[in-house]
């Protein structure tokens, strides 16, 4: 197919996102949000041991994700915002990753994650139902819905469940990883969306710690037909187990790959004046393709990196 | 010395290493949980044997790229095991063994152009044209007044191999045959 066939195929498609994406702005707008935008030239994202950045030039990088920025917005008092941005990942490419994709992030000051997933809860539905899609098309031979009553396990239930293990028994983060991907995600969010919370603290790197549960990160992933789709949290907001918690991750991708990663000072800086919040990532690309009943997001995205 | 990979250069249809032995990456599907590693799942073919299996690779895992080559050859002869064949280019001689070539020694004549792919050095594989003209060495005729389209007989050809002709095809006539398909395209006038 030419490119202008190929274009031409996905009409229906964009046309589909372009509503998903005025529907998403009518929602947090409803509710109070305030629409910001921060730089997608960043000079130092945050550390994380399996998140690559994108080298821009000039001494910057592509943003990983708006979150620190969003927190220093919070941290001066912004109480409700939210941003659809690009967001970019060095080596992400597969059915449902591209190394650009379409992120969106919420967050709320005096709000912890249970509020995030409710938000979650009347943003899918209300999407779907907004989009004339409420009933999905069948997937994996089972039709998805967004109203039926949504799923709810912590990681521990999870484990024990489908794969037959504790989730604190992994002796690496390699078995956590593939037993997750391989023996529980695909049962996740059958035939509505499921919650999947409350991972082993080293599973977080910004989130907090649940009161009284020092074991356990205030943290979960939404899921739906299996895919992951959003992944929230109650934010950290100590400096210094921020700092020591970067500190970790900065030194582990030293010593694994020889990597200089930049401490974000400006963020730590600005955790001294934030406020008890929550916030939440969620994939824009992988929602427009479960709202179109496709297989990957090469399907509702204009131009994959292929044809970049 | 053949290209190091790493997990990120996967993709389908990549040719790596493992054990000695090449494979290819028949179906791949590169996964990322959350916030945990990248995961990258093949399904591997082995070059030589066909035999697949599935394996997980994780970032940072490193192993070769499989060390191959494509040789232009010419066939020269079989002794019946081993199958003789010579670069083109080198004029070099090499011998295959006969369980190697495969159903390619249905096609092969004498002075036949092919591509041999080599696994270090070792052929393991032969690429024919896509048509071969070959000569009927037997066929019986074709029964008079049997006109009705389509109708075929056996014939065996040179190299022994039988395939379906249609009736007016005599012995001692050469046919253009798909050495993709096995089937007979047309007569050959000579």
């Amino acid at each position: 197919m030419s490119e202008r066939e190929i274009l031409a195929a996905k009409k229906r498609f964009l046309e589909l996102r372009a509503r998903a994406l005025q529907l998403i702005r009518a929602f947090f707008d409803g509710e109070g949000f305030l629409e910001v935008q921060t730089p997608v030239l960043t000079g130092a994202p945050a550390p994380e041991p399996h998140i690559r950045a994108i080298g821009a030039g000039g001494g910057y990088l592509l943003s990983t994700s708006p979150e620190l920025y969003m927190k220093r917005l919070l941290a001066a008092g912004f109480d409700k915002i939210y941003q659809i941005c690009p967001a970019f990942r060095a080596g992400e490419r597969g059915r449902l990753h591209h190394p650009e994709f379409t992120i969106l992030e919420w967050y709320r000051l005096g709000a912890d994650y249970k509020t995030l997933q409710a938000d979650c809860q009347r943003l899918v539905r209300g999407v779907c139902e907004a989009a004339g899609r409420d009933v999905l098309p069948r997937r994996g031979g089972r039709a998805l819905d967004a109203h039926g009553e949504w799923g709810r396990l912590t990681v521990r239930e999870a484990f024990k469940k489908f794969a037959g293990r504790d989730p604190g028994a992994y002796p690496s983060q390699d078995g956590f990883d593939t037993d997750l991907v391989e023996k529980i995600e695909p049962h996740l969010g059958f035939p509505s969306p499921c919650i999947l919370e409350d991972y082993p603290a080293g599973q977080a790197a910004l989130a907090r710690l649940k009161p009284g549960d020092p074991g356990t990160a205030e943290r979960f992933e939404l899921y739906w037909a299996g895919i992951e789709l959003a992944n929230g949290f109650s934010e950290l907001t100590d400096p210094a187990e921020q700092r020591a918690r970067f500190e970790a991750a900065i030194e582990q991708m030293q010593a694994a790959e020889g990597l200089d990663h930049k401490m974000p000072e400006a963020f730590l800086e600005s955790l001294e004046y934030l406020a008890p919040c929550a916030g939440i990532a969620f994939g824009v690309d992988r929602f427009v393709m479960l709202l179109a009943g496709t297989d990957d997001i090469d399907s509702v995205t204009a131009f994959p990196p292929e044809m970049a | 010395m053949a290209a190091v990979l790493t997990a990120g250069d996967l993709r389908k249809g990549t040719k790596l290493e493992i054990d000695g032995e090449p494979y290819l990456v028949v179906d791949f599907e590169f996964s990322k949980p959350g916030k945990g590693q990248a995961l990258y799942r093949c399904r591997l073919r082995n070059m030589i044997t066909g035999a697949q299996f599935d394996r997980t690779y994780r970032s940072g895992d490193k192993f070769n790229a499989a060390d191959l080559e494509e040789q232009g050859m010419q066939y020269l002869y079989n002794d019946g095991a081993v199958y003789h064949l010579m670069n083109t280019s080198t004029y070099e001689q090499i011998e295959m063994p006969a369980d190697q070539v495969g159903d390619a020694a249905n096609f092969l004549i004498e002075n036949l152009n092919v591509s041999v792919l080599l696994f270090q050095g070792r052929p393991i594989g032969i690429t024919l044209p896509n048509f071969v003209e070959l000569k009927i060495i037997k066929s019986d005729p074709g029964i008079k007044g049997d006109t009705a389209s389509g109708a075929t007989k056996p014939a065996t050809v040179q190299t022994g191999y039988v395939i379906q002709v249609p009736l007016f095809v005599e012995e001692g006539e050469v046919v253009r045959i798909d050495t993709r398909t096995g089937q007979y395209v047309e007569r050959v006038k000579s």
